[in-house]
């Protein structure tokens, strides 16, 4: 019977279980008990997500009316491969930091506040998979609201008074996007009447003949761009990934960014269309231009910081440059390159910020100044830093040479090969800031805090460690990763209303 | 250039005026109860668009009713209630981060805040 229930409702489910549960944190409220349920929670998401995404195998596309009224009328959840790989990016990110977030969490917050914590992890949680799984455009920005409202609460729980500014900017950055978003809705509801985005595609009129649909356009195209922090859209998060709790940057800094990714993604392909987007308009000549400013001004700043986690801030914003590049190249090879450079990185700047959560845990500090010496007490923690460094940069059996490898032949293939140069180009940047922390961690005498610092629990050890062996492993094993991408790209390109 | 307005589009223009506005005031006050306000001039120009593109000169509300044969559009109406609730939580969190950071820093001048941050 439950068998049955779950899996006629399985699409809804993944997105209304977190929604639930999270009241539920609140009315448990004692530290480890909230933790443990949001726990059984996540790991439940994250199953729902996998057995989404096998059942997707046969069909195709998944659609389930809520209420059990049909579209246009009512609202529907549709997923495809392209949403798929993002829900068991947001979901499988979100049950690997919920151990990590145990230990992490009771050192960074007051313990009065875990439920809360968690509360919030829940709703942040909900929002992204509910944006993920719908396929209404103004459900879409009731549930963008709802992660961004929690995550907002998330980051200003750092202990540092900076978290509180931090959170405010974004607050007010993020609420302009999300408004933007909420305008181009309502113009293209205008137009066509429809708010299903499938049904708004089908009755979208020619669009370079009506300024409504081209300013809807641009308000969406804003809009997106400001939540997925794309050059020089992106001043609010360096300070939010800096000053927010280590548990908090880990979440939100592979699947908040992504999910912004796949908005943009969801609007230029399957709303308006390919052919309008990158011929009518010229959005892919845009994106490339910002993506590459993205690469070298953000990867440039990053070398010149002293706090790691504002380091790996910037590089995150540059790596969002490498996506954007992907999907700028309006060929299918490029967006299966974006697509796997979203799913790479999910991967290592979860892993990085992890690891520096742990040196975090230890000394107190995540400045360049006091981690001299830190690898030696500290060993695993580092060496896992070291990998996923390796992979922001792209050396081989790793996630990030896939990356670079897929973009770098998409590039040639489109007849772009310069684009193909400034990747590698940019790599070297990120060899420069990366060294910088190995050099400081290995290589300088102890500082104080490292000399007095012992390895990180094993409950935060582990999870890092299962982020970065899947950097290694989906770079040595990149079958599966590469194959879903181009068959989500090939899908998206030919999404054509 | 041709600035005369068509009356029927009268509110659309009120709608652009409050959206420069509330953007103006968001990137210029240095204040961030000011700037909240200015968020809720930007976010309340929304409503606005909303509320006028259900609208139908003498329309009633959708009731089925013998005699009333033209309705408004209530969509959007509808709509636009969830982004009002959205619009209030957003506000009432900003204030509430706006409470803290006096706390924190005991200003909400954002350049003494700034001051503040970079003497550390």
């Amino acid at each position: 019977m439950i068998a049955q229930f779950v899996s006629q409702h399985l699409l809804a489910l993944q997105v209304v279980l977190p929604l639930i549960a999270a009241p539920v944190c609140v009315l448990l409220r004692r530290p480890t008990l909230s933790w443990l349920f949001a726990l059984v929670v996540t790991w439940v998401c994250f199953a729902m997500s996998v057995a989404l995404l096998i059942r997707l195998e046969g069909v195709g596309t998944i659609v389930y009316e809520m209420g059990g009224w049909p579209a246009p009328w009512g609202i529907e959840y549709r997923i495809g491969m392209t949403s798929a790989i993002v829900l068991v990016i947001v979901s499988g990110i979100g049950s690997v930091v919920m151990p990590y977030a145990k230990a992490s969490v009771t050192a960074e917050i007051d313990p009065a506040r875990h439920y809360l914590f968690y509360t919030c992890y829940l709703l942040c949680l909900c929002g992204l998979l509910g944006v993920v799984a719908t396929g209404d455009a103004f459900n879409l920005f009731v549930f963008l609201e709802i992660s961004s409202l929690s995550s907002y609460v998330l980051i200003a729980l750092g202990r540092d008074r900076r978290a509180l500014t931090a959170a405010f900017q974004y607050l007010v950055m993020g609420t302009i996007g999300a408004t933007s978003i909420v305008i181009g809705i309502g113009l293209l509801y205008l137009v066509t009447g429809s708010l299903n985005m499938a049904d708004i595609a089908a009755r979208l009129p020619e669009p370079d003949t009506n300024r409504t649909v081209l300013v809807a356009f641009a308000f969406l195209g804003l809009g997106a761009a400001l939540k997925l922090a794309l050059f020089p859209l992106h001043v609010w998060l360096p300070a939010a990934y800096t000053h927010a709790p280590s548990a908090v940057t880990a979440f939100l800094a592979a699947t908040a960014t992504k999910v912004g990714v796949y908005i943009l993604l969801r609007f230029i392909f399957t709303v308006f269309g390919a052919s309008f987007a990158f011929t009518a308009m010229p959005l892919d000549a845009m994106l490339l231009a910002l993506a590459v400013a993205a690469m070298f001004v953000a990867s440039a700043i990053a070398i010149f910081q002293n706090n790691v986690k504002r380091m790996l801030a910037y590089s995150s914003v540059a790596q969002i440059g490498y996506m954007i590049l992907g999907i700028g190249l309006a060929t299918t090879g490029g967006v299966a390159a974006g697509l796997i450079h979203l799913f790479n990185h999910a991967l290592m700047k979860g892993g990085l910020f992890m690891a520096i959560g742990c040196v975090f845990l230890r000394t107190g500090s995540v400045r360049l100044e006091s981690m001299g010496g830190i690898a030696r007490t500290m060993p695993w923690t580092m060496a896992a830093f070291v990998l996923g460094g390796l992979s922001l940069i792209g050396v081989p059996l790793t996630v990030g040479f896939i990356s670079k490898l897929y973009l770098i032949r998409a590039s040639f293939e489109a007849g772009l090969w310069h684009f193909g140069v400034l990747v590698v180009l940019s790599s070297l940047f990120a060899v420069a800031y990366i060294w910088r922390v190995v050099e400081t961690a290995y290589f300088r005498e102890p500082t104080a805090e490292a000399a007095r610092a012992t390895e990180a629990p094993l409950s935060m050890l582990l999870p890092t460690w299962v982020l970065v062996g899947a950097c290694v492993y989906f770079g040595i094993d990149a079958e599966l990763t590469v194959d879903t991408a181009f068959r989500a790209a090939t899908a998206l390109m030919q999404a054509n209303p | 250039m041709d600035f005369e307005i068509h009356p029927g589009l009268y509110n659309y223009a009120v709608v652009v005026v409050l959206m420069m506005a509330g953007l103006y005031i968001v990137i210029t006050r240095g204040n961030l109860v000011k700037k909240i306000v200015g968020l809720n001039v930007f976010q309340a120009s929304v409503f606005v668009l909303y509320i006028t593109m259900g609208k139908i000169i003498g329309g009633t509300a959708p009731i089925l009713e013998g005699g009333f044969k033209v309705y408004s559009n209530p969509l959007p109406h509808v709509l636009i209630l969830t982004a009002i609730v959205v619009g209030v939580a957003t506000t009432a969190l900003g204030l509430a981060l706006v409470v803290r950071i006096r706390e924190a820093y005991g200003t909400i001048e954002e350049d003494e805040i700034q001051r503040q941050d970079e003497s550390l």
